[in-house]
């Protein structure tokens, strides 16, 4: 079905090629999963099975891509899209029509499909999609996982061979993603469809993928069976991260094959003592709040919520898309709304505590450090060196620490010459979070920074976290990655419809319920183990 | 408000008409607008445009707007007498002078103009007539775009202009995103202590926002190709030339034709045949141009019985008012001076009342599906979060 024959691809800008000499011979009805860091080849291989690179994105292919028979050298984009149909990661930004039906039907108007075959394409596409209640609806005002049903649905309703999704579960939660999965493991072992599928979040899409293809950081791609291809790999979920440490072969793919597996192990773990919980320590609490509301018209988004942050706490905000975890965050920092209730934050020095809301937008700075979502929005100048004096300057030197040392802290070697958008979103990350750093802020608020990052960005990220804890900080972060969450955070508050419904320990309210409990947790369970770290050092500590 | 949908059967489900019909019958009411300035009838059209949107429009977003045109209606009108009364004209013996504004010489390189004075009732009349017909004029358009959604008036365009549709369809869609994002980088300012307004700070929000534009519309763009947009009508260079030709000509024709059928004092000569002659070169240019392009459209509006007769209501109005303005011009444009209270002529009368017709013609409009309610922006969230706030 694709043929990739010794293809590399360079960009003019880049030193090395982002594809080195590869060579694919994928069949028809495969799930194939590509992963690699950020960085690599990916998105451009990808890219090239429908010809967007070099046809769209411009750079150099030597060698040949062939598609069901068709050279993507002698055709675009637009001759392909009946063999291959593409999803991005953003569905809204792909989206040429405005309602549901429309959209299904546009990719066919253009290949001037018959009325009566595209009515009744439209027809089966909706039901095979589970969309038909909501063909009449505009697009914008689908929740995100229905958007990118219907973004794959579009694609579908062309009849093509060939389905290539990149990431298209990076902007989802939890739920909104198994429901767009399930949708394209349908699609694959009902119609027979050829999927090329890029995901950051492994544990999620490995146990169904027919084959992986790595792309090395060389350019190079290696093409190999889930199992295998796992036993070197840098990145690995912690289901397969588990059975490397446990030595089980084959290695387990999915949770149901690793607890048939894990008998041993759990029997093994249930004679050591359990992990150290992190022992509540009686820090001080550096900001209170009390009742807090916010509403937005008729819709209560905070419910009178109370809330402690403690010096030296990583704390987990958890709750589904719209259960009002940014409105919080942004409420506690002040620069967002609040319609009732009181916060408190104790300043470096101990003086009398202060309400970020009413102190200036560079006093509350000061107090409370937001990363917003997107953190490129807090980034306007045209190098990553003009940022970080900007931020000096804004900040008034407040730590005698200039962002440029926090920034290396955080992640050394963003050269000072670097545009911020051409960064990996890691690295922004960093940026942004350095960039509020040098306001000296002891609480530090991050709204969903694990979106769109891979294994190795999350690990920085928690080691970036925990460096400022143990400097005193306390630390917020919104997400709904639960393994995030099992190796970062020592507390977990979990919002639903704007009220606190759990907060404790991470380990015990993640624990409480299956549905959400790290992979690690849902093999070993009913052992209280969340991570594979904390299972490797029990075995370690034994040894001894 | 006369819904025989039930008692007539099957023959009147109901669904939208299609969106030509209702610009046809909308540009017939204007024409014959165009013809008049006797206040009973523009308030009678008036009373028209109103009956047809209530009757026939539907629960959509772009439904709701006609009452933004009557504003607008309305403030064209007082624009026009309080202008008028500024820049008061000479008054003539028998005028009823209402008041009197201080006066202002103008300076005497800028002669002939003058600043106040005496303002007389018939020139507040003549003036408040005239923008009840601008007035009435701008309805027309308000309720031809209340009837029909823009959108599937874009979608009927002939190939040779789906371009140009898709543009603007895109556009429509993409400024919501545009003033969602700029919400959000202003609130990010904030965290940052910047200053929200000022020079600098439109640098630092309008860099990353048009950052954001560029990179969703490479995104689009990417898309739309993969999608197999322009895969077909790929033009020569020669006859996309004569099609840019055709078309302009056209335009130039249907302009001046347009002009002389509007403004009752061009020449006869100037109306009617320029418009022929512009749309048969229109038509001309997009047969060329569509020629190549090979698209099928899904599910178009069909174009029925209720069509015809809603299209022929408009154009009717517009004929007999065109006759009867020949036949009998003073009841169409009653005189000032003296000044006397208008007459209802019975023909233009009639003329307009049958294009009311058009309101129980056309079928009625299909229920739209209950939309849950937007919220406004919700701040620092992606859209996508907050629709589901919404829908959950």
């Amino acid at each position: 079905m694709i043929r990739f024959e010794q293809v590399s691809i360079s960009y003019p800008e880049a030193a090395a090629p982002v594809l080195r000499a590869v060579e694919l011979d994928i069949p028809e009805g495969e799930l194939c999963l590509v992963v690699g860091p950020t960085g690599s080849g990916k998105s451009s291989l990808l890219g090239a099975v429908n010809g967007l690179v070099p046809h769209f994105t411009g750079g150099t292919l030597a060698g040949r891509v062939t598609v069901a028979g068709r050279d993507t050298a002698k055709h675009r984009p637009r001759e392909l899209a009946d063999v291959v149909g593409v999803v991005g990661q953003d569905p809204l930004a792909g989206f040429v029509t405005d309602t549901v039906e429309q959209e299904l039907a546009y990719g066919m108007e253009q290949l001037a499909i018959a009325p009566a075959v595209m009515r009744k394409r439209v027809e089966e596409t909706l039901d095979l999609l589970g969309l038909a209640e909501l063909r009449h609806r505009a697009l914008h005002e689908l929740s995100g996982g229905q958007q990118q049903r219907v973004a794959i649905g579009s694609v579908l309703t062309a009849h093509p061979q060939v389905l290539v999704l990149d990431e298209p579960t990076s902007a989802l939660d939890p739920t909104a993603a198994e429901e767009v999965l399930a949708a394209i493991t349908r699609l694959v072992h009902d119609l027979g469809v050829t999927v090329l599928l890029a995901e950051h979040r492994l544990e999620r899409v490995v146990q169904y993928a027919d084959r992986v293809l790595q792309v090395h950081a060389d350019g190079t791609v290696s093409d190999s069976p889930p199992a295998r291809a796992f036993e070197q790999s840098r990145v690995a979920p912690p289901v397969i991260e588990l059975g490397r440490l446990a030595g089980w072969s084959p290695l387990p793919l999915s949770v149901r094959d690793a607890r048939r597996a894990a008998g041993p192990l759990r029997q093994q773990l249930a004679e050591l003592p359990y992990p150290d919980e992190a022992k509540p320590t009686a820090q001080p609490v550096l900001l209170a709040a009390r009742k807090v509301l916010v509403r937005y018209g008729s819709v209560i988004a905070v419910r009178e919520v109370d809330l402690d942050l403690r010096a030296g706490e990583l704390t987990a905000l958890m709750g589904r898309n719209g259960s009002g975890k940014s409105s919080l965050l942004w409420a506690l920092q002040g620069s967002g709304p609040r319609q009732g209730g009181t916060v408190q934050v104790t300043d470096l020095l101990g003086g009398p505590a202060a309400d970020p809301h009413q102190l200036s937008a560079a006093g509350a700075r000061r107090l409370v450090g937001l990363v917003p979502q997107t953190p490129t929005d807090l980034l306007y100048l045209d190098t990553v060196g003009a940022e970080l004096a900007q931020a000096d300057r804004e900040s008034g030197q407040a730590t005698g620490r200039s962002s440029r040392e926090i920034l290396d802290g955080l992640a050394p070697g963003i050269g000072a010459a670097s545009h911020p958008r051409d960064l990996s979103e890691g690295q922004k990350l960093a940026l942004a979070l350095a960039i509020q750093l040098a306001a000296a802020p002891r609480i530090v608020l991050l709204d969903e920074p694990t979106r769109g990052l891979d294994y190795q960005a999350k690990r920085a990220l928690t080691g970036m976290l925990h460096e400022l804890i143990e400097q005193g900080h306390s630390v917020l972060v919104s997400t709904h990655d639960v393994e995030f969450v099992a190796a970062a955070a020592g507390r977990v508050v979990v919002l639903a419809d704007g009220e606190v419904v759990a907060d404790g320990p991470t380990g015990e309210v993640i624990l409480a319920s299956p549905a959400f409990a790290p992979q690690t947790a849902k093999v070993l369970s009913p052992l209280p183990y969340l991570t594979v770290e904390q299972v490797s050092a029990s075995l370690a500590r034994s040894r001894q | 408000m006369a819904r025989s949908a039930q008692d007539s059967g099957g023959r009147r489900l109901p669904r939208s008409l299609h969106p030509l019909a209702w610009w046809a019958w909308a540009a017939g009411l204007a024409i014959a607008v165009s013809r008049t300035i006797n206040p009973l009838l523009l308030l009678l059209v008036l009373g028209v445009l109103g009956f047809v949107v209530t009757a026939r429009r539907t629960e959509a977003p772009w439904a709701r707007g006609f009452k933004y045109y009557l504003w607008f209606a309305l403030s064209v009108i007082a624009i026009r007498v309080v202008f008028r009364s500024v820049f008061t004209s000479a008054t003539a013996a028998g005028d009823h002078v209402l008041f009197r504004l201080p006066q202002v010489h103008a300076p005497h390189w800028y002669a002939g103009v003058q600043f106040g004075g005496p303002v007389s009732l018939e020139a507040v009349l003549a003036a408040g007539l005239d923008g009840l017909r601008l007035a009435c004029l701008l309805c027309c358009i308000g309720a031809a775009n209340t009837l029909a959604n823009p959108k599937r008036a874009l979608r009927v365009l002939p190939g040779a202009l789906y371009e140009l549709g898709v543009a603007v369809t895109v556009s429509i869609t993409i400024a919501p995103q545009l003033v969602e994002s700029v919400q959000r980088v202003r609130r990010a300012r904030r965290l940052r202590a910047g200053k929200a307004s000022g020079f600098r700070a439109l640098r630092s929000i309008a860099i990353p926002v048009l950052e954001d534009a560029l990179e969703r519309s490479l995104q689009l763009a990417a898309a739309m190709d993969s999608r197999g947009y322009g895969r077909q009508g790929n033009l020569t260079v020669r006859s996309r030339r004569l099609t840019a030709a055709l078309m302009l000509a056209g335009m130039l024709g249907l302009c001046t034709g347009a002009y002389g059928l509007y403004d009752p004092t061009a020449p006869a000569q100037l109306g009617l045949p320029a418009l022929l002659a512009g749309s048969a070169l229109c038509c001309a240019g997009l047969m060329l141009g569509g020629r190549r392009v090979r698209r099928t459209s899904y599910r178009p509006d069909p174009w029925r019985l209720p069509e015809w007769i809603v299209t022929g209501c408009g154009l009717g109005s517009a004929a007999l008012l065109l006759v009867s303005a020949h036949y009998d011009p003073l009841a169409l444009s009653p005189t000032l001076s003296p000044l006397s209270w208008p007459s209802l002529p019975l023909l233009p009368a009639l003329a307009i009342g049958l294009a009311a017709l058009a309101g129980l013609v056309a079928p009625p409009p299909p229920d739209e599906p209950a939309r849950p309610g937007r919220l406004l922006i919700e701040p620092a969230s992606q859209p996508i979060e907050f629709q589901q706030a919404v829908s959950r």
